[in-house]
């Protein structure tokens, strides 16, 4: 969990993903789109990947805890609430504020 | 006795003989006359017997109607309540067109006795006539009973009441022995026609049963057929044992088919309220009621897929659910946010900036959103076609027990990616019902109205279409 946390707060935007995954993919052209760069940490080649999947699925309480989305440290979601965050319109002002976008 | 019943004369007999019916006016009907060899043993109909006469025949008719379905497309208008009630259309004409001749029979032989001719040779082939007319339609029905008698099954009842009831005034004149003799070889020859008129009346029961159950049979196989069909569109295997996991698949996609069917008239019905409450200019309370319950109806109809895509994700994904011409713009089994916030743009006027600014965020969000979604999909197909095409291909892909392995690996693979269809649905839907929120709460309640109104319409028009398309002539 430490490594976790760690790793968020590290950047504006991190994402935890797995490589193989395809709504990972469809989250990170998201986030793409947006103009951002998250760090993205793919949990099936790091080191301390299972350790950190644990971690996640302790923390969202879903069997597939990816993609779990960080902005500014803070856990705002997987994909379907990153998705209703942007039609809300409340993804690009957290983005802002995180300092992820400048414009 | 001499006096005829019903308006018909003899000119218009002549008019039905020659094949060209018109109306017959229902007392004629009422009055069928064997032609054939009773004629002289027959006086004109009487009102002493008629009532009678009239409850027999609607029995006779009734069960006549049950046997015969007649093959000619009916040519009378009118349908005489003399008839049973209930019995269908083509049955009832079938009927008439047998009355009819009948009928003409006895009309001509009416206007014979009047006048006190012999009977006239034409009213023999008219009954002949009648005779072949009757044949060939039971023929035509496979009717393998004997037909000894032609005659309704009123006759032997009619021939009954003369013997008995005396009222005979044309038989020729004989002395008391010989009208003796006579009866006795009348009532074995009653005899033998009550016999005959019995298995007659059976066989039509049985025509009538064996009918009704080829109808039903037909009405099932049509039913059968349309699953079958459906099924098979939905890429189901249609095994002849009847497999249980894809029977289960199969029920799953028509389940849901009905419920949509059943969503889609309820919509109509709430739109058609909303419509009404916008035009009479309904209060903003009674508005806002309205539309909170389409709102909370097109969760409904989210939520039901979401259900369905755990049985049948690919029938979801088809959009065979769909009408054909909706289905053309169907994306990742529904409809595209983004276009729709395109149509109500135009619609929505007048807008505050700040609602104008909301309405083009949100498209522009939904344009996004939906993109990545794409991608994501492609990725999985392009990751799946990967995987099924990893290993060897060809001549040398089936053996040794080191590709069996690889061939199962590739498939537990395979199957796994095939899973994670069902999420890409359920953010597409939640996609579309995200959009169809933040658009009601970007909006006033009368522009929200609006707007629901301007959707169904829309979506309304693609469903019109497709039945107009489906309907077209075709070379």
């Amino acid at each position: 969990m430490d490594r976790v946390v760690g790793l968020a707060s590290q950047r504006a935007v991190v994402i935890f993903s797995v490589s193989s995954c395809c709504m990972c993919y469809a989250i990170k052209t998201l986030f793409g789109e947006l103009g951002c760069n998250p760090a993205i940490y793919e949990l099936d080649e790091d080191p301390a990947g299972r350790e950190m999947e644990l971690a996640l699925i302790r923390l969202i309480g879903k069997k597939k805890p990816v993609p779990a989305v960080f902005i500014g440290g803070r856990f705002v979601g997987l994909t379907e609430q990153v998705m209703s965050h942007h039609l809300g319109g409340t993804l690009v002002p957290l983005l802002r504020d995180a300092g992820a976008l400048w414009l | 006795m001499g006096s005829r019943k019903g308006g018909v004369g003899l000119e218009d007999g002549k008019k039905l003989v020659a094949g060209m019916p018109s109306l017959i006016p229902h007392s004629t009907i009422s009055n069928p006359i064997d032609s054939g060899k009773n004629i002289d043993m027959h006086s004109s109909r009487t009102s002493d017997f008629g009532s009678l006469e009239q409850q027999q025949q609607s029995i006779g008719f009734h069960l006549e109607n049950a046997a015969i379905l007649s093959r000619n497309p009916p040519v009378f208008v009118q349908k005489p309540s003399a008839l049973a009630a209930g019995s269908s259309a083509p049955l009832q004409f079938g009927t008439f067109n047998k009355t009819v001749f009948n009928s003409i029979g006895g009309i001509v032989s009416q206007a014979t006795q009047e006048k006190g001719q012999q009977q006239p040779p034409n009213l023999v082939s008219l009954s002949s006539g009648a005779v072949n007319y009757e044949n060939w339609g039971e023929s035509l029905m496979a009717d393998t009973s004997p037909r000894t008698d032609t005659s309704t099954d009123l006759d032997p009842d009619d021939k009954n009441q003369m013997l008995e009831g005396g009222h005979v005034s044309n038989l020729a004149a004989s002395d008391c022995s010989d009208r003796s003799k006579e009866r006795a070889g009348d009532q074995k020859t009653l005899r033998r026609l009550a016999q005959n008129r019995e298995a007659a009346r059976k066989s039509r029961l049985r025509k009538k049963a064996y009918v009704q159950q080829l109808e039903s049979s037909r009405l099932k196989l049509s039913q059968l057929e349309q699953e079958l069909q459906r099924a098979r569109q939905q890429g189901i295997f249609i095994s002849s044992s009847g497999d249980q996991s894809h029977s289960t698949a199969g029920n799953g996609a028509l389940a849901f088919d009905m419920e949509y069917a059943r969503w889609v008239e309820d919509q109509n019905r709430q739109i058609n309220e909303l419509r009404g409450g916008v035009n009479s200019h309904a209060s903003d309370n009674e508005l806002r009621i309205m539309v909170e319950s389409v709102m909370a109806h097109w969760d409904d109809i989210f939520k039901l897929k979401g259900v369905a895509a755990k049985t049948d994700v690919f029938h979801m994904l088809s959009g065979m659910w769909k009408t054909p011409a909706e289905r053309c713009f169907l994306w990742l089994g529904g409809f595209r946010s983004s276009e729709l916030l395109k149509l109500l743009a135009n619609q929505l006027e007048p807008l505050t900036e700040q609602q104008l600014l909301g309405i083009c965020n949100l498209q522009q969000s939904s344009q996004q959103a939906e993109d990545a979604l794409s991608q994501g999909m492609e990725a999985l197909q392009q990751s799946l076609a990967e995987t099924l095409a990893s290993g060897s291909l060809g001549p040398s892909s089936s053996g040794s027990s080191g590709n069996v392995a690889n061939y199962m690996g590739q498939m537990a693979m395979a199957m796994g990616k095939l899973g994670t269809l069902e999420n890409f649905l359920r953010q597409a839907d939640n996609l579309r019902q995200q959009t169809l929120q933040q658009m009601h709460r970007i909006l006033t309640t009368r522009q929200a109205a609006r707007a629901l109104l301007a959707i169904h319409d829309y979506f309304s028009r693609l469903r019109a279409l497709s039945s107009l398309w489906l309907a077209r002539p075709r070379e």
